[in-house]
């Protein structure tokens, strides 16, 4: 080729230069462990059904939260959100309501009427499972989406175990709660009401079940001796609760005490009020700070008027008035007498001590242990009788809804490997994103959206729901404020920062790749990554 | 996973799309429409600058040229021709005879980008290709210092040129030397620790934005390539007004100021949000509009991170000179009203 003068060589591109031989560290696109699927106890892939509904894609998003829990709208009102108290966005301003988002895709999947996808073809195993409370409901709509059939038996007249039989209907509405049951029972899932197991073993071969899943719970109150008078009025909180269900409500009189401290005694004491109690007050030994009640349900109960007596034991109840014994606490923490005694007015007592299981369905089953009046299992869910297993209240955790939700899909998918003769290996869980992992500068300013609180005079008088939805509008925000974190979102960041021109884009939905003919190896990526998705690991040189 | 796209446009939006909720500051956001993302978001970007060149790992200069070609590529619907000053720009993307510009590029000396630039203005004038726009671009060495009588002659001629300078406040390919741009204290090889007052003097250097605006043309902005957004809405600006107009844009050095190369935007942004880089624009001799900083920090906090100013935290304690920078910022803060009550989002 002729080249003007002085030039001797054909101009070429610098795309010759494969300056990706200067790397010594290599970006690499990575997911992470989100905390707020880290923390939940049902083990739904939070940040994965917000990233649907922040674009705004409801449906979708309810199907991937279905995916791991089936009771949304339930969740929405009673879970005790582990999620947000893990969230990363807390670091930034206050961490994203989850829980009101979750509601906001429950209660619109019921107005919609979406619908489960129907089971795959039935293996033609059968599993009995005992008991209709959130665990036994989990297991049977895992267990019945897995293709197997699945018969519940009840004890009680409906469906929810303690959702219905426990939890006040100001925090959880009936009608939610059966409109997430029947979706499960649309899945072809038998239930069969007032129907006790009595002997599980004869129950099995019976029916011929290839399995059993155990979810009783525990709904017997413990008692506490408590010297009482002839006419001393002294109920227990289960039996109030329960009773709350069916025509007759419990007569507790003008005042009021609740014994206990945990999140029944509140809800009994704000029932109390709600019933039309003048006084409603809560007795319990120790100091607020050491309540095993929730935070916000004591503050709840507090603002409608529910008064707390702290540091304080009954010491004996006579007809329309109790004796208690003031406590100090010791250097551990523990309460200790202090022999001064006060008199209340109290036109009944209401013992919240905690419950029980009823173990009787056990009886006579070799192999089953039992201690300290739960059923003990191993790391599949499974008791010492092989195709027996358990889960929710009746086994040792936390006595969550939502514990109990996680342990019926736990179960549910270690008895369909059990059926089909393996066993259920979890896929290996990704490295946590921790706040650290975040360049939290590319999230803007974005407090959280409360949901609205009826107001304190409306709540005390009736049983209408205290919190309020969400609507369409502010789940749409509240779910953009999630930071995603391990995951990318596809904001591009990688692709802008890279001075080398070395990631490619591959479109929406499909993210990135690095074109390490190019890449040098800078780690801008890495560092500039909003959510962590990227990490930097040495070459072999 | 992140599921597939379905962009709500604003008007379809079931609230008006809060912007800022998640990716605000980011270069892209699947959840705004394409025309409000950045140039660089788009597969359809120009890469005026491509793969293959030279500069070092992490080089703010490569990225702020890419940054600032790709958004005068679009404005000016890819009628564009550069004309390159000496430098480490001209120097790691054109080595004979092979080049990294994907547009027509010109080189001639260190001193004469803007004349040459001017020059070109006026033969489009002369062809009648009007569509055809020039801009100029060099480092803060071609600029402030070798580049600044032609500079300074095409501004007071208002020639329709857009010159950018590329402010990496030192000669650094030729070895890290000092100029009118590098910031006091700063170590470079002709002002090193030594003495009592080891770095850079202070008193000495000019601030070109200033001068520029002094000259009254028609628009000067300062940007970084910490705030995309903010510099690719300037140039976009800048190419919408005919005559002279200039851009400085602060674009950290890794080999020169001693700092990792993962920290070249982290760095861009700490020089904005202590202040001593101030952000603003100016059109026909008015300061009109300045990016305020968002997350207020301490001089320390950008200084600690680079090399070149290690020599103020010697010994576990810390130079009285660090004052003195913290008055300069603190100084720009009050005169460009950085900081107000109500912050950026406010």
């Amino acid at each position: 080729m002729e080249h003007p003068f002085a030039i001797t060589l054909d101009a070429g591109t610098s795309l010759i230069n494969h300056t990706g031989s200067w790397r010594t560290l290599r970006p690499e696109y990575v997911h992470r462990l989100p905390p707020c699927n880290h923390a939940c106890p049902a083990g739904e892939d939070i940040q994965g059904w917000l990233a649907y509904a922040e674009s705004g894609d409801y449906e979708a998003a309810w199907r991937a939260l279905t995916e791991n829990n089936p009771l949304p709208a339930v969740m929405g009102r009673v879970c005790y959100h582990p999620c947000e108290t893990a969230c990363n966005r807390a670091v930034l301003d206050s961490s994203v309501g989850i829980n009101s988002v979750e509601r906001f895709l429950g209660d619109l999947a019921i107005k919609n009427g979406w619908r489960f996808a129907a089971p795959p073809a039935a293996t033609g195993k059968k599993v009995l499972v005992v008991g209709a409370g959130p665990s036994g409901l989990s297991a049977a709509y895992h267990l019945a989406r897995l293709g197997h059939g699945v018969t519940i038996q009840e004890a009680g007249p409906a469906p929810g175990g303690m959702m219905r039989f426990g939890i006040p209907k100001y925090r959880l509405p009936r009608d939610v709660l059966d409109a997430e049951v029947r979706r499960i029972e649309e899945l072809g899932v038998v239930f069969n009401y007032n129907a006790k197991v009595a002997n599980i073993a004869e129950a099995m071969a019976a029916g011929g079940f290839d399995a059993a899943f155990l979810a009783v719970g525990a709904h017997i109150a413990k008692r506490a001796y408590i010297p009482a008078g002839e006419a001393a009025k002294v109920l227990d909180a289960v039996a109030v609760l329960r009773s709350m269900e069916g025509e007759d409500k419990p007569l507790l009189g003008r005042k009021v005490v609740i014994y206990g401290g945990g999140n029944t005694a509140l809800d009994v004491a704000r029932t109390a009020k709600r019933l039309g109690a003048e006084e409603a007050v809560i007795v319990y030994r120790r100091t607020r700070d050491r309540m095993p009640a929730h935070d916000f349900e004591v503050e709840e109960a507090i603002e409608e008027g529910v008064m707390m007596k702290w540091l304080s034991t009954i010491r004996n109840v006579e007809a329309g008035s109790i004796t208690v014994e003031k406590m100090a606490l010791d250097d551990k923490g523990f309460p200790q007498p202090t022999g001064e005694f006060e008199t209340l007015q109290a036109d009944s007592v209401v013992l919240a001590l905690g419950q029980d299981v009823d173990l009787s369905l056990l009886q006579g089953v070799p192999g089953l242990e039992v201690r300290d009046g739960v059923v003990q299992v191993g790391p599949n869910m499974m008791t010492g009788v092989a195709g027996i297993f358990a889960g929710g209240d009746m086994v040792p955790s936390e006595r969550t809804v939502t514990v109990a939700v996680g342990h019926g899909k736990k179960a549910a998918r270690h008895i369909d490997a059990w059926l089909r003769g393996g066993t259920y290996a979890p896929a290996p869980k990704h490295e946590i994103a921790a706040a650290d992992k975040l360049n939290t500068w590319y999230y803007g300013e974005a407090p959280k959206t409360l949901r609205p609180i009826l107001e304190t005079a409306r709540r005390t008088s009736t049983f209408e729901e205290v919190v309020q939805g969400l609507d369409e509008g502010n789940a749409l925000y509240e779910a953009r404020r999630c930071l995603s974190c391990g995951n990318c979102f596809e904001c591009d960041n990688c692709y802008g920062v890279c001075p080398d021109n070395a990631v490619i884009k591959l479109g929406p939905g499909m993210g990135f790749e690095f074109n390490l003919d190019y890449c040098k190896g800078c780690g801008i990526c890495a560092q500039e990554c909003p959510c962590g998705a990227i990490q930097m690991i040495p070459e072999a040189i | 996973m992140t599921p597939p796209v379905t962009t709500l446009a604003p008007e379809e939006a079931v609230q008006k799309l809060k912007y800022y909720q998640k990716g605000t500051f980011t270069v892209g956001n699947r959840l705004v429409a394409e025309e409000q993302r950045t140039v660089q978001a788009s597969q359809a970007r120009s890469n005026a600058l491509t793969c293959g060149h030279r500069a070092c790992q992490g080089c703010g200069e490569a990225l702020g040229a890419r940054y600032a070609i790709d958004a005068a590529m679009r404005a000016t619907n890819n009628n564009l021709i550069a004309v390159n000053a000496t430098g480490c720009l001209e120097v790691f993307t054109t080595p004979y005879p092979e080049s990294s510009w994907q547009l027509p590029w010109l080189h001639s000396l260190f001193g004469n980008a803007a004349a040459v630039a001017t020059g070109v203005a006026a033969a489009m004038r002369v062809k009648k290709r009007p569509e055809v726009r020039v801009i100029a671009q060099g480092g803060d060495g071609g600029t402030t210092d070798i580049g600044f009588q032609c500079l300074s002659g095409m501004f007071e001629r208002n020639d329709d040129v857009l010159y950018i300078c590329y402010d990496n406040e030192g000669y650094m390919n030729t070895g890290v030397q000092r100029s009118s741009a590098t910031p006091p204290t700063a170590r470079t090889a002709t002002t090193p620790v030594l003495g009592p007052e080891p770095g850079n003097v202070f008193g000495t250097g000019k601030s070109v934005p200033k001068i520029a605006v002094a000259h009254n043309i028609p628009y000067v902005a300062t940007a970084t390539v910490a705030d995309l957004h903010d510099l690719e809405r300037k140039v976009i600006k800048a190419m919408s007004i005919h005559g002279a107009r200039y851009i400085q844009i602060n674009v950290p050095c890794p080999l020169g100021w001693g700092s990792a190369s993962h920290d070249t935007i982290r760095l861009a942004r700490l020089a904005v949000e202590c202040g001593l880089y101030p952000i603003f624009e100016a059109e026909h001799g008015k300061v009109t509009q300045v990016r305020k900083i968002r997350r207020k920090v301490p001089v320390q906090d950008y200084l600690k991170l680079q090399r070149r100013f290690a020599h103020l935290f010697k010994g576990g304690h810390e130079d009285p000179r660090i004052a003195r920078l913290q008055a300069i910022c603190d100084a720009n803060i009050a005169e460009y009203g950085l900081v107000d009550v109500t912050g950026r989002d406010g």
